[in-house]
């Protein structure tokens, strides 16, 4: 079966940046592929071409089968797109912005009020709906963002930074929503700049570094190759460190790092929490005080420096005034988050 | 999020049979002109801060500046010059429309709204024939109010109820054409703070070199011609021969003598050249 989304090869350049070098991916019909990258990478940029709010300079991309460049209005009528800047009108109630799109999607106006009904239900809106949504909090605005990609209950959706800027509550929130679609069947392509949602909702994942696919894999696989999580601890006197290697090594899954000056030794582990806790124990037995210990998960960061030797690094072509976002689309990333 | 009713939402739901060609372009742009209409009830600023600026030049100029200028064939007195000045005014309110459409446009570009509804299977020149469409509206709304005003200060239509309506439909046209201006700076401009000073300040000098506010045969002469053939001073002037309300004899100059026509003419050059280039910019709306 053909994949549900496919890019060969897609270039873009804006000036002389290169957005897009070369991106090339292909996402099977019911999956969900995670296109992992700092701010400036081109995650936006592919999901822009993809969506066909953007001609790629070369390349060729289908989404269900269809051509994106030469059938971009039938390829509208079947993909469902939410962006990390809510775009609703914040002058129309939440009601009347799902009717808006449905209405647009050609839906008669009833069937356009009725589902926008469901919608706001299933999002838990209702009791909002008739305020404008000039008054909504950010997490319901992404909330009535989202439900707008799904007026028509496309087979194929396009989430760009679905949480980025939200708390935690509304993450995991927005998570669950993300995963009903998915058991349902909907295709789905997902940017972010955090490996944990990656982790939590892609079967793939793509890193992607000035405009290319620098790896590909499953989250496992690419924890595997990045070393997962990792016990570090820093004890009070250095002359305890030998003791405390001796401590650690039964727990270890690889080489541990050892740094002198910092009395600090960092081992991949593998278990979470509970070896956290059966490390402390440890120490605690052998009498070996410290000033720090704690389990550290890999972040981006740490997949780009396995991946690059560079740390990930956020917009090197200085061009991301906020007044432009919107426009380039390697403007769009700019930061909300921790990120890069 | 309640995740019982999720089996309703099951994906595979067809997609509505497509409206074709001009069907689904009427239709789309009255989906988006509705929305902008429900938002100017929601910001009645803005409707309200368009209106007094007309208003209060029709009250500065007639009462101010009145009495010193002198119609070409008359006596100066404020209350020729008010018959004189009335169509000037409501020609200049009706090109300010472009502000209108050009600040609303930039900002459903940065808020991400024009990339939503060109995510959609929609009509390509639907969102801006619903913007202008919505700003034809408004601009009405703005005449009609200025219209009575103008009555409150002395100002009389002479020549008819029917040729006065012929009036405002040219005017209306302008205004038409005009915000298709707008709705390209909108387009090209990166905040809406910078469309709507990039949609005003070529006014100023557009309105003023014309015959809105002064007779143009006190300007030097390099001046008069470039007022005369301004599409603006046509409209103006049809509109005083429709409104009757031309004090002396109309100027021999051509383009003043076939007002309407050129009127006419101008408004719709304007409306296709830049209706085009800017549906052009929004389908490949990158930057």
């Amino acid at each position: 079966m053909a994949p549900a989304i496919q890019a060969e090869n897609l270039v873009k350049t804006f000036g002389n940046v290169r957005a897009l070098d070369g991106v090339s991916l292909d996402v099977p019909e019911g999956t969900v592929l995670g296109l992992l990258g700092p701010n400036g990478a081109g995650k936006t940029t592919t999901v822009r071409v993809l969506t066909t709010l953007l001609r790629p300079d070369s390349g060729r991309a289908t989404v269900a089968g269809v051509d994106v460049l030469k059938h971009p209005n039938q390829v509208r009528s079947l993909i469902g797109l939410s962006g990390q800047y809510a775009a609703v009108d914040e002058y129309l109630t939440g009601r009347e912005n799902l009717q808006m799109v449905g209405e647009l999607y050609q839906m008669s106006s009833r069937d356009a009020k009725a589902r926008a009904l469901e919608l706001l239900e299933w999002f838990n809106l209702t009791e909002a709906m008739d305020r404008t949504a000039k008054t909504y909090s950010g997490g319901m605005r992404r909330r009535l963002d989202l439900a707008a990609a799904l007026v028509v209950r496309p087979p194929v959706m396009f989430l760009d930074e679905p949480t980025t800027g939200l708390d935690p509550r509304n993450r995991l929130a927005l998570w669950e929503v993300i995963e009903t679609l998915v058991e349902q069947g909907t295709t789905l392509l997902l940017t972010t700049q955090y490996l944990e949602e990656a982790d939590r909702l892609a079967h793939d994942i793509a890193v992607v570094d000035h405009g290319r696919v620098i790896a590909r894999g499953s989250a496992d696989q690419l924890k595997a190759q990045i070393g997962g999580e990792r016990v570090e601890v820093v004890v009070h006197e250095r002359d305890d460190l030998t003791e405390a290697l001796a401590a650690l090594t039964p727990y270890a899954k690889g080489d541990p790092a050892v740094e002198k000056n910092t009395r600090r030794i960092t081992v991949p582990v593998s278990g979470g929490a509970k070896v956290l806790a059966d490390v402390i124990r440890e120490l605690d037995a052998r009498s070996i005080e410290i000033d720090d210990i704690g389990l550290r998960r890999p972040t981006l960061d740490d997949v780009f420096l396995s991946l690059t030797g560079h740390a990930a690094e956020a917009g090197e072509n200085g061009e991301q005034q906020p007044a432009a976002k919107g426009r380039k689309g390697q403007a769009r990333e700019d930061s909300h988050g921790e990120g890069a | 999020m309640t995740s019982t009713t999720a089996t309703e939402h099951a994906i595979g739901h067809a997609v509505p049979a497509q409206r074709r060609g001009i069907a689904a372009t009427l239709h789309d742009s009255w989906v988006v002109a509705k929305r902008n209409l429900r938002r100017m009830t929601r910001i009645p600023e803005i409707v309200v801060f368009g209106l007094m600026q007309p208003v209060m030049f029709v009250l500065l100029f007639s009462y101010v500046m009145g009495g010193a200028i002198q119609i070409p064939g008359t006596h100066a007195s404020s209350s020729t010059y008010t018959q004189f000045l009335m169509a000037g005014i409501f020609a200049q309110t009706v090109t300010f429309a472009v502000a209108g459409a050009s600040a609303g446009i930039a900002e459903d570009m940065t808020k991400g709204l024009v990339d939503r509804f060109r995510s959609l299977p929609m009509a390509r020149s639907a969102v801006l024939v619903g913007r202008t469409l919505a700003d034809l509206c408004q601009t009405a709304f703005t005449l009609l109010v200025l219209a009575a005003v103008a009555l409150l200060v002395g100002w009389r239509i002479h020549d008819g109820l029917l040729r006065a309506l012929a009036g405002f439909g040219l005017l209306l046209l302008l205004g038409y054409a005009f915000s298709w201006i707008g709705a390209l700076i909108g387009l090209s401009v990166r905040s809406p703070e910078a469309a709507t000073s990039a949609g005003l300040i070529w006014l100023f000098p557009l309105t003023f070199i014309s015959n809105a506010f002064v007779p143009i045969t006190s300007m030097p002469g390099w001046l008069q011609t470039v007022a005369y053939w301004n599409p603006f001073s046509a409209t103006v002037q049809a509109a005083r021969d429709f409104f009757g309300n031309q004090v002396g004899p109309v100027d021999p100059a051509w383009p003043m003598q076939h007002a309407a026509l050129v009127s006419v003419a101008w408004s719709l050059v304007i409306m296709v050249a830049f209706s085009w280039l800017s549906v052009r910019k929004y389908r490949s709306a990158a930057g």
